[in-house]
C-alpha cells in the first residue's frame, strides 16, 4: 500500500540528513530561507572563523539545500526552496493521517458519552 | 474535539499535532491503552486495525495489521520506549513484513503522546511525530494521503447511502 510519489537516491537523503544533523547548519539554512545572504555576513554571525561557515555551506550545498551564487567578491547562498516545500508537503500529507485519527477519537469518546 | 495547534519542522523533520478533547486525561489514556479501543481509530474505516500483541511498558512490542477491502494485510509495530500512564507514552512505530516481524527497509517513526488535563472535563494531547529521513516521509506521506482519499471515499458513499 505504499507509493512512492517521489524518489530521492539514498546518497541524496544521507547528504540532507548529514546536513541537517548540525545546528549551525539548521540555523544556516533558517537565515537564508528568510534571505539570501553572503558567506561574509553569515560568518559574523557566529563565533567560528569563515573558513569554518564556508565548509558548513558547501555541505548544505552538497545536499542541494543551498546553491552559492558569486556576485563580484562576494559568494551568495540562496536557500534551495524548491527542495524545502517539497518537504513542507510531505508534512502536510502526513498531518492529514493524524487529524482523520483525532477525529475518529473524538466520535469515539462522543459515543461513549461523559 | 478541536485541532489547537499544528507545527510542521521541515528541516529537523518533526510534526507536532496538538487536539484538545471533551473527556477526561484517564479516558483519553484508555484509547491507547486498551487494544480494542485503540483498534477502533488507529486505522481508517475502510482498513480496520486489529492488535494481537500489546505491551505497554518500556520496551514492550505491539503488534497489529490492517486489512484492506480487498482482503491485503498490512502490518505494523511498536516498540513502546517509555511510559508513564496516564500522562505520557513514546514508541517507535514501523511496518511489518509478511511474516510479521519489523520490516528491515521501511521507515521508522518515532512518537512521542502526551496527555494533559485542561480541566476536569478536558484533555489536552500532544504528539510529536519525528522522520528519520526525507525518504521516509515521502512513503508516510504517501500512505497518509491514501488515507485521506479512502476516509473522503467513505463519506462519499455514506451520503450516497442516505440518497
Amino acid at each position: 500500500m505504499v507509493t512512492r510519489t517521489h524518489e530521492l537516491s539514498d546518497a541524496d537523503v544521507d547528504a540532507i540528513f548529514h546536513a541537517l544533523a548540525d545546528r549551525t547548519r539548521r540555523d544556516i539554512v533558517a537565515r537564508v530561507i528568510e534571505r539570501e545572504q553572503s558567506v561574509s555576513a553569515l560568518a559574523e554571525r557566529y563565533a567560528m572563523s569563515f573558513a569554518a561557515v564556508q565548509k558548513h555551506v558547501a555541505v548544505l550545498q552538497k545536499a542541494a539545500l543551498v546553491r552559492k551564487e558569486r556576485d563580484g567578491r562576494q559568494q551568495i547562498v540562496h536557500a534551495e526552496l524548491e527542495r524545502l516545500r517539497r518537504a513542507q508537503q510531505l508534512l502536510d500529507r502526513y498531518e492529514q493521517l493524524w487529524r482523520h485519527r483525532v477525529d475518529r477519537i473524538a466520535s469515539i469518546l462522543d459515543e461513549e458519552g461523559p | 474535539m478541536t485541532v489547537i495547534d499544528v507545527q510542521k519542522d521541515t528541516t529537523a523533520l518533526t510534526l507536532t499535532f496538538v487536539a484538545e478533547f471533551d473527556a477526561p486525561v484517564d479516558r483519553v489514556w484508555q484509547l491507547w491503552a486498551d487494544p480494542r479501543k485503540l483498534e477502533r481509530w488507529w486505522g481508517p474505516p475502510e482498513w480496520p486495525a486489529t492488535f494481537t500483541r500489546h505491551e505497554l511498558h518500556e520496551g514492550g512490542t505491539v503488534n497489529y495489521h490492517m486489512t484492506g477491502p480487498d482482503g491485503t494485510i498490512a502490518g505494523g509495530w511498536w516498540t513502546v520506549t517509555a511510559v508513564d500512564a496516564p500522562r505520557m507514552l513514546a514508541f517507535d512505530d514501523g511496518f511489518a513484513a509478511d511474516d510479521g516481524q519489523p520490516h528491515p527497509d521501511m521507515p521508522v517513526t518515532h512518537a512521542v503522546v502526551t496527555l494533559e488535563p485542561v480541566d476536569e472535563r478536558r484533555t489536552c494531547q500532544t504528539l510529536v511525530s519525528t522522520f528519520p529521513s526525507l525518504e521516509s516521509l515521502e512513503e508516510l506521506a504517501a500512505m497518509g494521503m491514501e488515507e485521506g482519499m479512502r476516509q473522503a471515499m467513505s463519506q462519499a458513499d455514506a451520503i450516497l447511502a442516505e440518497g
